[in-house]
């Protein structure tokens, strides 16, 4: 039955999935509509699905744009444009937060991490999807990959570092 | 390879992406530069960072079960509107074709009466108490029904009682009683029920309907209709 096999596959990225639009959304029942209807998407392509591809990445490419087409639909548009964004500037890294931010800082200035940073380092960091995964995933060239990751990285770190600046202060 | 080289290329060395040659190279600077040495710690504990517990959101359980019972195929809700309305207009469309065709209670009931005059003729089970004395008949039902027939004997009028006999008709014992007319047998048919006046004609059987006292009567004959409009008109006199 199409409907085993299927869920054979991606019932087992479930948490991908969900963790992915959770982040995505930052709102944890927009994160189970999108799944939801991500899941719906995804069995109706499935006949697309070229078995020995990646599942995993196949879906989230589905919850990402299932999860733009929801946030456009249902909220008025917050994606910070990556091109106004003054280059993150490369902190100090003799400074280098070398120890772990406790997880509630983590979340926070994750949360508030432009969503096209915050997308890539949910796939690289927690998924550890690879940049030839993750290209098509978000429509993007290889070498932007790179270096949307290494800004991504580069902001998160400068946050995370403001907060401990303004903890310790 | 120089720091501003070895800057661009980090991440992709932090991650896995570059090819053997360009790793050794990386690894040679890294060696040697404090400040690049740097940015890959700083890499390395923004990913211990993430991937502590407490920020990977595992699935809601109930969000698995949500998937599992999703219909096998999604339909845009509209077409799911406009085929639910269809199908409730095939089926409020079968219903009245139903109602409409479904033979009216009264008409079943002619047809079940009809049926019973003619079973007893073709089995020669006319009566059960052969009597032209209604003062016999009548009796003979007490303790057989739980009400009392009106037995009348109108052999004056041209109809003379033959006999009587229990009958099985609308989901109940009732009482059948035989007359003559000339060499046509009319059966009576009596139980307890209201309903209205009815006359039809089934099978080339005349059906003549009527309620009195409690009791609803079917008279059944293959007389012609004047003989057993005259035969009922004696019956209620």
């Amino acid at each position: 039955m199409a409907r085993s096999r299927f869920e054979e596959v991606f019932l087992p990225h479930l948490s991908a999935a969900y963790n992915f639009a959770r982040w995505l959304t930052r709102n944890e029942y927009d994160a189970q509509d999108v799944v939801q209807e991500s899941y719906l998407r995804a069995l109706d392509s499935f006949k697309t699905f070229e078995h020995g591809r990646d599942a995993r990445a196949w879906l989230l490419t589905i919850v990402r744009n299932t999860c733009y087409t929801w946030m456009r639909r249902n909220r008025a548009p917050q994606q910070a444009d990556l091109a106004a964004e003054p280059a993150a500037t490369t902190p100090d890294p003799e400074a280098a937060l070398l120890e772990l931010a406790d997880a509630e800082t983590v979340r926070r200035a994750l949360a508030e991490l432009p969503v096209e940073y915050r997308e890539v380092m949910v796939l690289r960091e927690m998924e550890g999807l690879s940049y030839k995964e993750i290209a098509p995933a978000l429509g993007i060239p290889l070498g932007t990959v790179m270096s949307r990751l290494s800004r991504a990285r580069k902001e998160l770190y400068r946050r995370l570092q403001k907060e401990r600046g303004e903890k310790s202060a | 390879m120089s720091c501003q080289q070895a800057e661009t290329l980090i991440d992709a060395y932090f991650d896995g992406e570059l090819g053997v040659t360009e790793s050794l190279e990386i690894e040679s600077h890294l060696d040697r530069c404090a400040h690049c040495s740097a940015l890959l710690e700083r890499n390395r504990v923004l990913r211990r960072s993430l991937q502590q517990p407490g920020i990977y959101y595992e699935a809601p359980p109930a969000l698995k079960r949500a998937i599992r019972a999703q219909p096998r195929v999604s339909i845009p809700w509209r077409v799911l509107a406009i085929a639910a309305s269809l199908a409730a207009v095939v089926l409020l469309g079968a219903w009245m074709v139903r109602i409409f065709q479904r033979p009216s209670r009264l008409e079943a009931l002619s047809r079940e009466v009809v049926a019973g005059h003619i079973r007893s003729l073709q089995a020669n089970h006319l009566f059960d108490v052969a009597s032209t004395d209604q003062h016999t008949v009548k009796p003979w039902f007490s303790g057989k029904l739980d009400f009392a027939p009106v037995v009348k004997d109108l052999g004056a009028a041209g109809f003379p009682l033959v006999g009587g006999r229990l009958d099985y008709l609308a989901d109940r014992p009732v009482a059948a009683l035989l007359y003559k007319r000339r060499q046509h047998v009319i059966s009576l048919f009596e139980w307890p029920a209201q309903s209205t006046d009815s006359q039809t004609v089934i099978r080339g059987y005349n059906v003549l309907h009527w309620s009195a006292g409690g009791l609803t009567f079917w008279a059944v004959s293959d007389v012609n209709a004047d003989d057993l409009k005259e035969f009922v008109r004696e019956l209620r006199k």
